[in-house]
C-alpha cells in the first residue's frame, strides 16, 4: 500500500540528495565502470562492467522505492522534485534499463571494442531520463533530456560495420537536436511570459490570465519539441530509419525508456504549469493523438520489414498514449503513467526477441523470415506471442489494461468520439500484429536454411522471464501498479502546497 | 541608435547564417558561422546581457571556432557537391519554416506594447548576481552539465575511434 500521505509537505527537513539518490548512484556506478573499462586488457570480456551496471541500476530502483517513504517535496532550490509521480517513472525508466542489460549482456561481446562504454552510455542516459522525470525546472529538463538524447544517438550508432546503423544515429541526431531546439524556445517564451522557468511558477502565471497567446506559442513549441522525440505524427519521419539501423537491444530502450521520461515532462507541463489553460492544448493533443494512431498504424500495415513494422507501431501507441491527455486531470494522469508502464514492458520484449532471433547481424529483419520460426525457436516464438498479443491489447495482458485505462478515462471525461477512434485503430493494428504471429505459427519453414547456431544465455532469459512477468502482471493484477500511478496522479492536485514551501526561483530581477 | 545597431547586426546575422548554408566550401561556411555568432553577441549586448555577449564571444567565436577552423584544415575538406535537395524538404520545409515565422512575427507584433523592452546598459549583472544564480540556484543543471559532457566525451570516443 502506497501511503497517500506522502504528498503532504513536511515540517522535517529531507537531505537534498535524498531526493536525488537514484541518479547519484546511476552516475556513480556509470564514472566506476567508465574507469574501470580503462583499466582492463583489450580482448577480455567485459562481462563483469555489465554486471556492474546491473548491480547499480538494482541499487537506484530500491533508491527509487526508498524515496516513496520520503514526504514529496522538492530540494536544490525547486529544481528537482521527488514524489509518487517521479517514483513511478523512475521504477520504470529504471526497470527497462534493468532488462535491456540483462538482454543486451552478451549481444556486442566480441563485435566491438566499445562493449564498456555502451554500458556506461546506458547509465549515463538513464541518469537523463530519471532527472527529467523529477525535475519542476525546466533549464534542469532541458539539461537531462540533452543527457538522454545525446546517449541515445551514440547507443543508435553503436554497429559501426553495417551502413544502416551510423546512418540511424546522424539522422536521428540532427531531427533531434532540431527538436529540441524547438523545445528550448518553447522554454525561452514561457520565461518571456511568466518570468520564471520553475513549473510551479510558471503555474502561477498562466492561471494569472497575463499573456495566454505568448504561453500558447510556448505550450505550442513545447510540444513539438516533445512530439519528435515521442515520435508523434507529424513530427514521427525519423522513427523507422532510426529503428530500422539502430542495434535491437537499443531500440528497445530508446523507444521506451526516454519516451516514458519525455511523457513524464509532458504529463508535468500540460497538467502542472498549463493546468488551467487545458482548452488551450487539449484540441492540440486531441489532433497529434488522432494523426498518430492512424499514421502510425496505416503506414504499419504497408511495411515487411519487422523493426519498421514496430516502429510505426511505436508511433500508433504514442498516439494511444495521448488519448489519456485529453482526461481530466488525475484520471489522465494516471492513465497515461500506466500506459508508459505497459508498453515499456511488451515493447522492450518484442525488441530484445528480435535481437535474439536475428543477432548482431541482423540476419532475420523480413517478415518472411520468421516463417515458421516456432518450430525452430519454440520459446522464443512463445516469447514474441506473448509481446505481440499484449501490443494487440488482448485480455490478461498489460496491453489490455493500458488501452483500458486509458480509453475510459477519455470516455469519462466525455471524448467518447476519440476512444472510438482509439479502438477502431486497436482493430487496424490487430491484423499486422497476427500477420507476424500467423508466419510464426501457421507457415512451414523455409527448406535449405541452415541450422541456427544461436543459444540463449542465462541472462537473456532471465531479462525476457521478467519482461513476460511484467506483461502478465501488469494485466491480471494491475492494481498495485495503478495504485502508485493514482498516487502520483494525485500529487498535481496539491501542487500549491508544495509550491508555498519551494524556495524562490532563479531569476534576473530587474 | 539602438535600432540602428539592431537593424545592421541583425540583418548580418541573417545574413551569415544564409551564406553558412549555401556556401559550398566548409571554411567559407565556418567563417560564415563566426559572424552570425558575433553579430548575435551584439544583440545580446543590446539586450543588456554583458556577460552573456563577452561569453559568447570567447566561448563560441573564439574557442569553439577556432577548434571548428583547425578541424577542417586538418581534414583537407574539399568543395562539397551541390545537392537539388529532396522534394519533401522544399514541399514541407518551406512553407513550414514560413508557416512558424508568421506565427511568432504576429505573436510578438501583438504584444509588443507589453512585452517591454531592456536596454544596454539600463541594469548591470555583478559577478555576484550571476554566481548567485549559478551556484546557488541552479546548482543542480550546473553540476549535472558535468553528465552531459561526459557522455559527449563517451560519444566521442565511441564514434570516432578505431575497431580492434
Amino acid at each position: 500500500m502506497i501511503p497517500m500521505t506522502t504528498i503532504t509537505t513536511s515540517a522535517i527537513p529531507v537531505s537534498p540528495a535524498l531526493r536525488i539518490l537514484p541518479e547519484i548512484l546511476l552516475t556513480v556506478t556509470g564514472v566506476l565502470v567508465m574507469l574501470i573499462e580503462s583499466v582492463l586488457a583489450p580482448n577480455t570480456s567485459r562481462k563483469p562492467l555489465g554486471v556492474m551496471a546491473i548491480l547499480g541500476t538494482l541499487a537506484a530502483l530500491a533508491a527509487s522505492l526508498y524515496q516513496l517513504q520520503l514526504p514529496a517535496g522538492t530540494a536544490f532550490f525547486g529544481t528537482v522534485q521527488s514524489d509518487a509521480f517521479s517514483v513511478f517513472f523512475h521504477l520504470v525508466i529504471g526497470g527497462i534499463v534493468l532488462v535491456t542489460l540483462l538482454v543486451s549482456l552478451d549481444y556486442f561481446e566480441g563485435h566491438t571494442s566499445y562493449v564498456g562504454e555502451y554500458y556506461a552510455l546506458i547509465l549515463f542516459g538513464a541518469v537523463g531520463m530519471m532527472l527529467m522525470t523529477s525535475s519542476v525546472e525546466l533549464l534542469m529538463v532541458f539539461i537531462s533530456l540533452e543527457i538522454s538524447s545525446i546517449s541515445t544517438y551514440i547507443l543508435a550508432g553503436y554497429r559501426k560495420r553495417s551502413a544502416t546503423s551510423p546512418e540511424a544515429s546522424i539522422k536521428y541526431f540532427l531531427l533531434g537536436s532540431f527538436a529540441t531546439a524547438f523545445f528550448l524556445y518553447g522554454i525561452a517564451l514561457c520565461f518571456g511570459a511568466t518570468g520564471s522557468t520553475n513549473i510551479y511558477d510558471i503555474a502561477k502565471g498562466v492561471a494569472s490570465g497575463a499573456s495566454p497567446l505568448l504561453l500558447t506559442v510556448a505550450f505550442g513549441m513545447m510540444l513539438i519539441g516533445i512530439g519528435f522525440k515521442v515520435s508523434l505524427a507529424p513530427f514521427h519521419v525519423w522513427t523507422p530509419d532510426v529503428y530500422e539501423g539502430a542495434p535491437a537491444p537499443v531500440v528497445g530502450l530508446m523507444s521506451t525508456a526516454p519516451k516514458a521520461a519525455a511523457f513524464a515532462v509532458l504529463l508535468r507541463i500540460a497538467y502542472g504549469a498549463y493546468g488551467t489553460m487545458t482548452h488551450v492544448w487539449m484540441p492540440l493533443i486531441w489532433m497529434l493523438a488522432v494523426l498518430s494512431m492512424t499514421i502510425g498504424n496505416l503506414g504499419a500495415l504497408t511495411q515487411h520489414n519487422v523493426k519498421r513494422m514496430l516502429a510505426y507501431s511505436s508511433i500508433a501507441h504514442a498516439g494511444y498514449l495521448l488519448v489519456a491527455f485529453t482526461a481530466l486531470a488525475p484520471m489522465g494522469i494516471a492513465a497515461a503513467s500506466f500506459y508508459t508502464a505497459a508498453y515499456a514492458a511488451m515493447n522492450v520484449g518484442a525488441f530484445a526477441i528480435i535481437s535474439y532471433l536475428s543477432g548482431y547481424d541482423e540476419a532475420r529483419t523480413n517478415l518472411g523470415d520468421y516463417a515458421g520460426i516456432a518450430r525452430r525457436h519454440p520459446m522464443a516464438a512463445a516469447a514474441l506471442a506473448v509481446f505481440l498479443i499484449s501490443l494487440i491489447g488482448i485480455p490478461f495482458t498489460a496491453g489490455f489494461f493500458g488501452k483500458f485505462y486509458v480509453f475510459t478515462a477519455a470516455i469519462n471525461s466525455g471524448n467518447a468520439w476519440l476512444a472510438i477512434l482509439g479502438l477502431l485503430n486497436s482493430g487496424v493494428a490487430a491484423f499486422y500484429y497476427l500477420r507476424l504471429l500467423g508466419q510464426m505459427y501457421m507457415l512451414p519453414q523455409e527448406a535449405g536454411l541452415a541450422p541456427d547456431t544461436i543459444r540463449a544465455r542465462p541472462s537473456f532469459v532471465l531479462g525476457v522471464a521478467i519482461l513476460v512477468i511484467a506483461v502478465f502482471a501488469l494485466g491480471i493484477f494491475p492494481n498495485s501498479a495503478l495504485r502508485l500511478a493514482r498516487a502520483g496522479a494525485a500529487t498535481f492536485n496539491v501542487q500549491h502546497r508544495i509550491a508555498a514551501a519551494a524556495f524562490p526561483v532563479a531569476r534576473f530581477e530587474r | 541608435m539602438h535600432l540602428a545597431l539592431f537593424l545592421i547586426f541583425g540583418l548580418l546575422c541573417i545574413g551569415g547564417a544564409l551564406n553558412l548554408l549555401l556556401q559550398r566550401h566548409p571554411i567559407n561556411s565556418a567563417l560564415s558561422l563566426i559572424v552570425v555568432m558575433s553579430s548575435l553577441s551584439v544583440l545580446y549586448l543590446l539586450l543588456g546581457a554583458e556577460f552573456l555577449a563577452l561569453a559568447q564571444i570567447i566561448v563560441y567565436s573564439g574557442a569553439i571556432m577556432v577548434l571548428f577552423v583547425f578541424v577542417i584544415m586538418l581534414l583537407n575538406a574539399g568543395e562539397e557537391q551541390r545537392t537539388h535537395g529532396s522534394r519533401a524538404a522544399y514541399l514541407a520545409g518551406i512553407p513550414g519554416v514560413l508557416a512558424l515565422f508568421a506565427v511568432l512575427a504576429s505573436t510578438f507584433f501583438t504584444l509588443r506594447t507589453n512585452l517591454g523592452s531592456a536596454r544596454l546598459g539600463s541594469f548591470l549583472v555583478s559577478t555576484g548576481d550571476l554566481s548567485r544564480v549559478l551556484f546557488r540556484n541552479l546548482l543542480l543543471p550546473f553540476e549535472v552539465t558535468s553528465v552531459l559532457i561526459l557522455v559527449a566525451i563517451l560519444g566521442a570516443v565511441v564514434l570516432a575511434g578505431k575497431e580492434q
